[in-house]
């Protein structure tokens, strides 16, 4: 009796679920689809929905007018390059805040969170016109440095989180044992940090990834990422919505592939402290 | 099969891109950036076309779409450059870079067949600065009304060549069939200084009005503006589509090609794209002049999209090879040979409306040429003016100040507020600008 | 517990990141306001070094920037309201026993992963177009005429956009502290005959609070600075200019460099007022 209560339940909880999940994801499941109609058919009225001809014409023409494989290329290596560097940067800090607080520690993550901030616009001639004084302009390394920078204080804040959550008896067992302040953050301290660490990464990479304001006025082609290589398909003159569809998959698609197959980490490390 | 040739590309691409970009070493690259227009795409396509005559130049090509090419593009000039060898402005611009002294002059230096005389006077003189040519215009335009010659003749009326803005309002009114989606005119709501604010201010030089007077005060509170708002809304709200306050340029092309418009007042370029293989009302396309008030103006605009040099260029005479090339009349040939002579860029050469080729293929190629010439830059309002400019003024401060009215008119054309207001806050911000600018 | 020895370890390994953000902040910013100072407008070749406050009481004294405040609330405000309230609900749905559990997950958090430009543009023409957008579609079955939600509700039609990318964040970290959620406690409740919506109110929503602020912090720091929706889909038209927007429009379109730093300080300022404000919140909840 109680049983078949319950396998209701899970039917009409299933249903809703279902029905919200579609709901969230009908923008992408359209964008996809448009990608491989032609260009009439993409506005066609009323919509078609999978019964069309499917072309991957799109594609192929996107392919041609702009170089995708080397846009693709600088988003990889913008987005983990700044991640990396900043994880470098932020996990002695957020140790050190975690296990050895001192009294300004909370005011200086504090203000560390509040750079973040800070509007782009507002700082983009004092950006642009120090870049340009060092010479870095369209250089796949201004933006690892700039991108690390911004991300920098959510990093820190993510991570000094997840320290809090180990135990200050485990590192004071190992002190006792003689471990030295290296090995303790490399045999101690970091398995513990694992999964906190990863969902961490993928986050950062996430932002990196979609981040639109500094990788477009930073880059002309060398550093150009993704977010560049869309605006080339934004409204350009006549009908357009394949195209933009095809370009947009294009952008996206590594992201979510790379967010599909990590989620698991990335629901179980993203707490931000949440969770007691 | 064509996914694997993607596919196949892809990781060919991907090798290129990391490992051997820079093997040929001798080659001089230049950076061009452009517009993802039609034709500049076009212009891309033709890449390997121009290697094969220059092998000792590599193009790169940055193509975005046109805010966020003018973002790129300001940013850089006003920093000093140096990231773009040849950059694509247009009228607006290139007087203004040009006094700056960021632009290299083109006056010499060009390829000896590239030929500035046969440049339509006109589009080169709203090039030039103190007698040198600072950009070469790529294609030039005005604007002119396109209108359906079946929808028209069922309407029962005739399209005048030179057509007045009360018969286009009553012929765009007789034209609507909101029933059958058919709006009777479409024309420029969303806000912008190259978009909606592009139209109103030609449209208001035939309504005898004007931006400033001569002691640069703004001239919004001025009866003539607000007859144009008013005939603007009042036929707009009559006969345009729904969602005119969102449509520009690209918006109303589409709208057009679908078949939903009756009328649509905009730039000549577009008379290939509505008469091309796109456009479902192809064959059933007339083309007028832009209407007038019987008062001496049009509401014709000029523009010239063009290839500049930065002077912070280090190429700049691989650069001048190449905007040889692209605004030479040898281009225009190579256009045509691939994909008709309907194709080629307008609106910039003398020679191409005298060529008996293209008016053969183009239907529109006439009324093109005499809404270009139509068109006076430097006297371009019935009363006096301090500015040159149609469908602009020629100040560094207008696209600030035009980007804020054309919100004004816009919110007006949504119903989110009245001309009366709209023409009053325009009036006001103008009036700050001008002072913060120091008039 | 810790030694002498290991504060100024300590110090020295968090040195690095102070050091690094300090300097993103300090050069860059000192910049901004030695432009916010002088009258720099590259156009025209101008660049004065020192007009006193000129810039900031032009900045502060035109109609816009009022405006521009309310309207970032707004919007923030919005925002806020749907991915919490959406959010909530979520994380209580995916928590229930069902078919499939891990592929919703995915259909749920996928927008997340979609570049702001990227929704922005898609949402704009093949949902929200009047012609050829999906809405007016649906719209038209229904018997409705077109609606042009870019012009008629375009503050509401942006916070759809960018709520849509956000929800998922919301749901994530919420679904978290949902699921460690004392179930003995909730049962016993449901034992008692406490209605739904009582164990909501006294036991889920208490246990979520904290989270609850975490994404508020997290959103709000984001969402200050949302810029690609309304360049892509408005250009700052209808009343959605934010802020951070009216700074663009003065430094990019205006190319007043001078007047768009005294903004861009002025909304240093601002943010920082409601970071301190949304940290005392945070700080408190975060020490217990």
């Amino acid at each position: 009796m109680a049983r078949a209560i319950t396998t209701q339940k899970k039917v009409m909880w299933t249903t809703l679920a279902w029905c919200f999940g579609l709901l969230m994801f009908f923008p992408i499941l359209w964008t996809f689809l448009t990608s491989f109609k032609t260009e009439a058919t993409a506005i066609a009225d009323p919509p078609v929905w999978f019964l069309f001809d499917w072309t991957t014409q799109n594609y192929a023409d996107v392919q041609d007018r702009s170089n995708y494989p080397k846009a693709l290329m600088n988003s990889i290596i913008i987005a983990v390059g700044s991640t990396f560097l900043g994880i470098l940067i932020a996990v002695p800090a957020a140790w050190a805040m975690a296990f050895v607080p001192g009294k300004r520690t909370k005011d200086v993550l504090l203000w560390m969170l509040s750079t973040k901030m800070l509007p782009a616009v507002g700082v983009l001639y004092p950006i642009v016109l120090l870049a340009k004084w060092l010479g870095v302009m369209d250089s796949r390394i201004l933006l690892v440095v700039v991108l690390m920078l911004i991300n920098l204080p959510i990093i820190v804040w993510m991570l000094y989180t997840y320290f809090r959550e180990i135990p200050g008896e485990i590192l004071e067992a190992a002190r006792m044992d003689g471990a030295g302040l290296r090995s303790e953050i490399l045999y101690v301290l970091t398995p513990m940090a694992v999964p906190g660490i990863a969902s961490t990464i993928l986050l950062n990479i996430i932002l990196a990834w979609n981040e639109a304001f500094w990788t477009i006025l930073l880059t002309t082609v060398d550093a150009a990422p993704l977010t560049k290589f869309i605006a080339s398909f934004s409204a350009p003159e006549g009908l357009f919505y394949a195209k933009l569809s095809a370009a947009s998959m294009l952008a996206i698609a590594p992201i979510l592939i790379m967010g599909w197959f990590s989620q698991k980490q990335l629901v179980r490390g993203l707490t931000f402290g949440a969770v007691k | 099969m064509s996914i694997k040739r993607t596919l196949l590309t892809s990781v060919v691409g991907l090798a290129l891109a990391t490992g051997i970009a820079s093997a040929d070493g001798h080659a001089t690259t230049i950076t061009i950036a452009t517009v993802n227009n039609g034709d500049m795409v076009r212009m891309q396509g033709l890449t390997d076309a121009f290697n094969e005559a220059h092998p000792d130049i590599t193009l790169e090509w940055v193509v975005l779409e046109e805010n966020v090419l003018r973002q790129n593009l300001t940013t850089d000039i006003s920093t000093g450059g140096g990231a773009y060898d040849v950059m694509t402005i247009g009228t607006y611009e290139v007087p203004i870079w040009g006094k700056n002294g960021w632009l290299v002059s083109l006056s010499d230096g060009m390829a000896d067949d590239w030929n500035a005389d046969d440049l339509l006077p006109a589009i080169a003189g709203g090039l030039t600065v103190d007698g040198e040519l600072y950009a070469a215009p790529f294609y030039g335009e005005s604007s002119m009304v396109m209108y359906r010659t079946d929808l028209m003749e069922a309407a029962g009326l005739e399209m005048p060549d030179a057509p007045t803005w009360d018969f286009i309002r009553e012929a765009a009114a007789a034209m609507t069939d909101r029933d059958n989606d058919i709006n009777g005119i479409c024309a420029r709501g969303k806000a912008g200084w190259g978009e909606n604010m592009a139209f109103l201010t030609a449209m208001s030089n035939s309504f005898g009005a004007r931006w400033f007077d001569e002691d640069w005060n703004a001239q919004f509170d001025s009866p003539e503006w607000a007859a144009t708002i008013d005939f603007y809304l009042g036929m707009m709200n009559e006969s345009g589509p729904a969602g005119a306050a969102n449509n520009g340029f690209n918006e109303n092309l589409t709208l057009f090609q679908q078949g939903k418009c009756g009328m649509w007042i905009d730039a000549t370029v577009a008379a290939s794209f509505v008469t091309g293989a796109d456009s479902t009302v192809a064959d059933k396309v007339g083309f007028a002049l832009a209407p007038d008030n019987g008062l001496g103006k049009r509401g014709n605009w000029l523009w010239a999209w063009s290839l500049a040099i930065p002077t912070s260029s280090q190429k700049q005479d691989a650069a001048k090879t190449f905007i040889s090339w692209a605004t030479g009349p040898g281009y225009t040939e190579l256009v045509a040979a691939n994909e008709g002579w309907a194709n080629v860029p307008p609106g910039t050469r003398t020679s191409l409306y005298e060529n008996q080729a293209y008016l053969d293929a183009a239907p529109f190629a006439q009324m093109t040429l005499d809404s270009i010439l139509s068109a006076d830059p430097t006297n371009p309002t019935v009363q006096p003016v301090p500015y040159t400019g149609i469908q602009f003024v020629a100040i560094p401060e207008f696209a600030g100040i035009a980007t804020q009215t054309g919100q004004q008119f816009s919110d007006a054309l949504a119903g989110n507020q009245t001309a009366a207001e709209a023409l009053a806050n325009s009036q006001a911000l103008t009036t700050e600008e001008m002072e913060a600018a120091g008039y | 517990m810790a030694t002498a020895h290991s504060k100024s370890a300590a110090r020295l390994m968090i040195a690095p990141a102070v050091f690094v953000l300090l300097v993103w902040m300090l050069i860059p910013l000192c910049m901004t306001l030695y432009f916010s100072f002088a009258d720099y407008r590259p156009m025209r070749g101008v660049f004065e070094t020192w007009i006193g406050f000129e810039n900031f009481i032009r900045f502060l004294t035109s109609s816009s920037f009022l405006s521009s405040l309310v309207t970032t609330l707004q919007m923030v405000g919005g925002i806020l309201v749907i991915t919490i309230a959406g959010g909530v609900l979520m994380a209580l749905l995916l928590d229930q026993p069902m078919f499939g559990q891990g592929i919703v997950r995915i259909l749920v958090i996928a927008p997340f992963f979609v570049m702001p430009t990227v929704s922005a543009l898609v949402w704009k023409n093949m949902f929200f177009n009047v012609d050829n957008g999906l809405f007016s579609y649906l719209f038209q079955g229904l018997g409705f005429p077109p609606y042009d939600f870019l012009s008629q509700s375009p503050l509401l039609s942006i916070i759809v956009i960018v709520a849509w990318q956000w929800l998922p964040f919301a749901t994530l970290i919420l679904l978290t502290a949902v699921q460690s959620l004392d179930s003995e406690q909730l049962e016993a409740a449901e034992m008692d005959g406490a209605p739904a919506l009582a164990r909501f109110r006294f036991i889920i929503l208490p246990h979520l609070s904290r989270a609850i602020t975490v994404v508020i912090l997290i959103q709000t720091i984001f969402l200050l600075s949302i810029f690609a929706e309304i360049f892509v889909t408005t250009n700052g038209a209808f009343g959605t200019r934010t802020l951070t927007y009216l700074v663009y429009q003065r430094v990019l379109e205006s190319q007043n460099i001078g007047l768009g730093s005294a903004g861009g300080i002025v909304a240093v300022i601002l943010a920082n007022v409601i970071a301190i404000f949304l940290m005392r919140i945070v700080g408190k909840n975060l020490d217990n």
